[in-house]
């Protein structure tokens, strides 16, 4: 990785944090928050994640897992049964890290 | 605020090691950790920056994970109104997900008040020191830590969680459906614009969805993570 597009990569992304946290205290006067921006935000954070984490947790390369001995198919298994019952995140982490780390170090997965 | 402290921590442990282990080595770590202090977005940053999507795209997807902070921001506005706009741009900068639920419990109604800002400072300065420094530990643990275990990975099942935490309604999870299946359809399209392709997917189908059937009047707000 270019070091520097990675640094201006960074720093745009912080310029979002400012953008995004401080947007409706930025201006002097009071701007109505619209309401398309509401229906929007219920949907558009939910859709990125999916996009982000499909490929990182369900493909290689450019197409599906095609094999069952991969250790992410049954980390992320573990993440979303621990997650579905007890809803702690906290939990959903350490319960598929320990099933990665047992799958990669003990059988190579 | 320590049980608080001990979540935050953990969550920022996560993000350090999966900035190290996503390539970005120690000083970008330490650079993103320090200046974006945005956790869900930073972790779903990470693995465009690391395949080399154009700068647009990831900006594009953090804007998006970070929309909530704009309604918040809304929601903050009544409170700060007498402060200088510098002094509000410098709180808002710090002000993470969980110091405006506590805000907001605290001082539910709106309107500045004198015990305000020490509450602010003080929860803002908890909420960050046990951020970075989980963070900053998490970015030198994984430099000592083989790559091939696949630490990394933590990351992702951070993300799942917070997935989890969105999906509320069946309108969430149709739309987390589609989302899914265009991000899959469009995954040839280059510069990653699969995403781009299908959060308008979900956007669109979501809407119709909240209009065709409104849902429920009352709704906790979406997307509560550390940062």
């Amino acid at each position: 990785m270019n070091p520097w597009l990675g640094l201006l990569a960074i720093l745009g992304l912080a310029a979002i944090t400012v953008i995004t946290r401080g947007f409706f205290v930025i201006p002097e006067r009071e701007i109505p928050i619209p309401a398309w921006l509401r229906e929007a935000l219920r949907y558009a954070p939910l859709a990125a994640l999916v996009a982000v984490l499909l490929p990182e947790v369900a493909m290689t390369d450019d197409h599906l897992l095609d094999t069952w001995r991969d250790a992410r198919i049954y980390a992320t298994a573990t993440g979303v049964g621990v997650f579905a019952t007890t809803r702690n995140l906290l939990g959903t982490i350490l319960a598929g890290t320990a099933v990665l780390l047992a799958l990669r170090l003990g059988l190579g997965w | 605020m320590t049980g608080i402290s001990l979540g935050v921590g953990a969550w920022g442990l996560v993000t350090g090691i999966a900035m190290v282990k996503a390539g970005l080595g120690v000083w970008l770590s330490l650079a993103m950790s320090l200046c974006v202090f945005a956790g869900s977005a930073q972790l779903a940053a990470l693995p465009l920056i690391a395949h080399g999507a154009p700068l647009w795209v990831t900006w594009a997807t953090a804007f998006c994970v970070n929309l909530r902070f704009i309604i918040f921001s809304a929601g903050w506005r009544p409170y700060l109104a007498p402060l200088s706009r510098r002094h509000r741009l410098w709180v808002m900068y710090f002000m993470a997900d969980l110091n405006y639920v506590a805000f907001m419990k605290r001082f539910p109604v709106p309107g500045p008040m004198d015990e305000q800002l020490p509450y602010l400072w003080g929860g803002v300065a908890v909420n960050w020191a046990a951020w970075q420094g989980m963070s900053i530990l998490g970015i030198a643990l994984a430099d000592v830590i083989p790559t091939q275990w696949g630490l990394g990975f933590a990351g992702s099942l951070a993300l799942l969680g917070i997935v989890g935490t969105l999906l509320v309604d069946r309108g969430t999870w149709i739309a987390a459906g589609i989302a899914a299946c265009a991000a899959f359809a469009a995954f040839a399209l280059p510069f990653h614009l699969n995403i781009v392709v299908a959060i308008a997917a979900a956007i669109a189908v979501g809407v119709l969805i909240d209009h065709v059937w409104p849902p429920a009047p009352v709704r906790a707000p979406a997307g509560s993570d550390a940062t």
